[in-house]
């Protein structure tokens, strides 16, 4: 294995495993603040019981996010540190950005969350709950702007310095405004959304089948109903926009998103199929849906959409992969948008349809596999570049040997197994245990 | 020009901000085993720095970010060539953060136990390796033109880098008893007040040593022999550390840790200012060393930067005051979160 491959490697380890614990932060956050305030308006103790039930939950899973995050920031450095002088000019400046505008407030204000329940008024507390929600999707939105430049650069100019070529900076205003960002910053906040009001219902239907906590859990599983349905329903309808979007700004992705070989008119959609790449065609197409792909890009099916044998050999992104997690992707969230609706139609009388409530607990890691395969369709799609048409994954890897990112690589895979073993099973453990009873509960 | 200036002392001051805030929770870290002698003291030890250590780690976070929008090419140099030891920070940093929240999860006594030994093994090992890491910068690292480290972390573990290593972990244990002497009482105070009181004298000769040796093993005081006045900095730094030691003695404890801060700044600012204006020595040829006209940003972006961190940085500083305010409180067993 060379130095490229392991650091690849490393780096979707460690991201993927990062990317587990952010989405019901940035969910449940807002959730919470939202108990929080209601708790804060009423005085009504069954919502302050959920603020803590869920915010202790909540904190654990942040704890996991936090230390695999630092990770993060400092791997570009250390594993891909060509790229770093290539793009640092502006790749670097949203990262420190992120971390001056958001971390500080995030991880200071938690703090105070955390330890203020005496020392603050609830309203002032419940307040301290929304700077961390905000605080942590504004992270989210600067990162995801770094990113979206990697996928669509925009507002640069190659430049020769210091004896090397690098981009540098033009316009910022083009940089954060670009719609590619947009499009992916909106995408994943609501899939975070839906996340955590998947993790709320299905937490909240295992104690519901037990007919313990009855009232903290009706209602936390009808304040995570609302939510969960709108912003499933968002997520594929923008994501549909996003796709339209990924298919002019990066061909090569969509054509391995859809399996699709020859530059066509009618260019057809497939429900499932299988590449051969040396062939340079399907070897498996199932459920062929003729013009269903100009149409959906192009709103007209006659358009031709690029197929992969237009894109030279070296620029394709691996087909099988990216094919495959996009329709895990985009079945998963037709399941999560009907799955909302039944959740609607018997939001009255949940309690006597307990085949519904074990389907809700069952589908509680639904959304982490269709997060993570999102990723997996925006990242690996992106091969072979780093910076999409700009520089080429191989050529920005850190001059390391393979010795230390081999040794590096099996740290994580070990430290990071046990941490997700414990974080997970401390999560399970305080959702099964269930809130404080009333009496316990103290402001 | 100016703004590669300016840069490169925001740069130096995000290092120390992050040295005095988080030194004080590692220093309570590496404390951990030797005074928390029972379940409640390492209650309290946790809970004293609880609502704060998180918002500290930040600091290091900025500064790495800092480095990689002002100067990339010391970002992508120093974090690669440092692989090594960076990571075994990291998997400090990593078990040391989650420990915190984990250890209060169950009673188990052995979960307990593994808890403990993170939180000490994960403090002192960022503690000592910051350490290594900046004495090896003063002293040049062995990069070529194309920025390549030649070495190993045994090329790092040399005398003076030890002698870095091991001033770093006294200065921030020293900084984490006196945060405890002012969140803690009785006992737990009491040997608080006892440990600060026996580490001064150490860290101070170590501090003497380490000064003194840079002379031979560094460039560092080519800028003072330049600038005497420049001299003023590590004398500042030993005033404060004397001033320290004067309000312990008058049990004083807000006063003596924040002398101990000002210690800690003006002795990461002794380092910065003989490194000017390199920011990467290197140990092969001055050729190959990184500084602030061969390492930097765009002016546009250097400018950017620039707004950012003179609108958010006095904003961070007034919340997180706020925040230390708020968690000056004494300790009690009916406080306890964690
Ligand atoms: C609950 C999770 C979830 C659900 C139900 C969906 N997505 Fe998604 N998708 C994600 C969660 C996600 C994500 C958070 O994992 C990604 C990764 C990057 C991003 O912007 O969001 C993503 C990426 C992503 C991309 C790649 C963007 C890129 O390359 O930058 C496309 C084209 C879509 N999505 C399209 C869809 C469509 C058409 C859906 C229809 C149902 C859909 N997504 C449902
Ligand atoms: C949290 C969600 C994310 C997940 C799950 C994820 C996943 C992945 C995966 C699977 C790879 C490996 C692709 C391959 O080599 O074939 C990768 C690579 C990479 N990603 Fe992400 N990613 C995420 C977010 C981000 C963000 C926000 C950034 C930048 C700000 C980023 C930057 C990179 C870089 C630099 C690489 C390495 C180079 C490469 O392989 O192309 N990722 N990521
Ligand atoms: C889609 C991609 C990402 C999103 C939405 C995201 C968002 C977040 C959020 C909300 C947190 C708060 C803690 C938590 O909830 O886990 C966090 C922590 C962190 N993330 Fe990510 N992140 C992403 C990927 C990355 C990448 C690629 C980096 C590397 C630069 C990174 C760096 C960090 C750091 C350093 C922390 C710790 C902050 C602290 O100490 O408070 N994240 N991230």
């Amino acid at each position: 294995m060379d130095v490229v491959l392991l650091s690849r490697l490393q780096f979707a380890a460690t991201t993927m495993f990062h990317f587990l614990f952010v989405p019901l932060t940035l969910g449940l956050s807002i959730l919470v603040a939202w108990m929080e305030t209601r708790y804060a308006r009423t005085g009504d103790e069954v919502y302050l019981r959920m603020t803590k039930f869920w915010g202790k939950i909540f904190l654990i899973n942040f704890a996991v996010g936090v230390v695999t995050g630092i990770t993060l920031e400092f791997q570009f450095g250390t594993n891909w540190s060509q790229y770093s002088a290539y793009v640092g000019d502006i790749f670097g400046s949203l990262l420190a950005i992120e971390a001056t505008a958001a971390f500080f407030l995030e991880s200071t204000f938690i703090g105070i969350w955390i330890f203020g329940w005496k020392r603050l008024s609830a309203k002032a507390h419940a307040a301290v709950m929304w700077m961390v929600a905000i605080a942590g999707n504004v992270s989210a939105i600067w990162i995801l702007i770094a990113n979206a430049w990697m996928q669509h650069p925009v507002g640069y100019t190659l430049r020769e310095s210091f004896g090397g070529q690098r981009a540098e900076i033009t316009d910022f205003m083009a940089v954060i405004t670009q719609k590619f960002a947009w499009l992916t910053i909106m995408h994943t906040l609501a899939a975070s959304i839906v996340l955590a009001c998947f993790f709320v219902m299905g937490i909240s239907a295992w104690h519901l089948l037990k007919k313990q906590h009855e009232e903290v859990f009706t209602r936390s599983f009808r304040m995570a109903l609302v939510p969960g349905l709108i912003f499933s329903i968002f997520v594929a309808v923008q994501g549909d926009f996003h796709a339209v979007d990924v298919a002019h700004s990066q061909p090569a992705k969509m054509a391995a998103m859809e399996f699709h070989w020859e530059t066509q008119p009618n260019a057809p959609s497939y429900i499932f199929a299988w590449p051969d790449p040396e062939a340079e065609k399907n070897s498996i197409e199932i459920g062929k849906i003729p013009g269903m792909l100009s149409f959906l890009i192009h709103h007209d099916f006659s358009t031709p959409v690029i197929g992969l044998k237009d894109i030279p050999k070296d620029e394709r992104p691996p087909i099988a992969l990216v094919g495959m997690a996009f329709r895990v992707m985009v079945g998963l969230g037709a399941y999560f948008i009907i799955a909302c609706s039944i959740g609607w139609f018997f939001r009255k009388k949940l309690q006597e349809k307990p085949w519904y409530l074990k389907m809700m607990l069952w589908s509680i890691p639904l959304p982490y596999i269709a997060t993570q395969a999102g990723w997996i369709v925006t990242e690996v799609g992106r091969q072979p570049w780093i910076v999409y048409g700009l520089m080429k994954t191989s050529d920005a890897v850190s001059p390391v040997s393979t010795g230390q990112v081999g040794a590096s690589l099996v740290g994580f895979i070990v430290v990071y197994g046990l941490l997700g073993l414990a974080g997970f099973t401390m999560i399970a453990k305080k959702a099964m245990k269930g809130p404080d009873l009333p009496e316990e509960t103290k402001a | 020009m100016e703004l590669q200036v300016i840069w490169f002392f925001l740069w130096g001051l995000l290092w120390a901000a992050y040295f005095m805030t988080d030194g004080f929770d590692l220093g309570v870290g590496a404390l951990y085993p030797f005074l928390g002698r029972d379940e409640t003291d390492k209650r309290k030890m946790i809970n004293a720095i609880g609502p704060l250590w998180d918002g500290n780690e930040v600091w290091l976070i900025t500064a790495g970010g800092v480095t990689f929008a002002a100067f990339p090419l010391v970002y992508a140099t120093m974090f690669s060539s440092l692989y090594t030891p960076l990571m075994f920070i990291l998997f400090g940093l990593i078990i040391r953060g989650v420990s915190f929240e984990f250890r209060g999860l169950s009673e188990n006594r052995l979960w307990k136990k593994t808890w403990d030994i993170c939180i000490f093994v994960g403090s002192v090992t960022p503690a000592l390796l910051f350490g290594v890491a900046f004495a090896n910068i003063f002293m040049g690292i062995p990069i070529d033109g194309k920025g390549i480290f030649h070495g190993n972390l045994f090329t790092l573990l040399n005398p003076y880098g030890i002698m870095g290593g091991l001033l770093f972990l006294l200065l921030f244990m020293h900084h984490g008893a006196l945060w405890l002497c002012i969140r803690t009482k009785e006992g737990l105070q009491e040997r608080s007040i006892h440990t600060a009181k026996v580490l001064w004298p150490v860290m101070l000769v170590v501090l003497a040593v380490f000064v003194i040796s840079s002379w031979f093993y560094t460039d560092l005081y080519a800028n003072y022999l330049v600038t005497p006045l420049l001299f003023a900095v590590p004398l500042l730094a030993v005033v404060a550390f004397a001033g320290s030691r004067i309000f312990l003695a008058k049990e004083k404890f807000f006063p003596a840790w924040g002398m101990s801060s000002a210690g800690i700044v003006a002795t990461t600012f002794f380092g910065i200012i003989g490194l000017f204006p390199n920011l990467f020595p290197s140990s092969l040829s001055p050729e190959y060393s990184l500084n602030i006209m061969n390492s930097s940003s765009s002016p546009l972006t250097l400018t950017i930067m620039l707004w950012v961190v003179v609108i958010i940085v006095p904003l961070v500083i007034a919340y997180q005051s706020w925040a230390y305010y708020m968690f000056r409180f004494k300790v009690e067993e009916e406080d306890f979160t964690y």
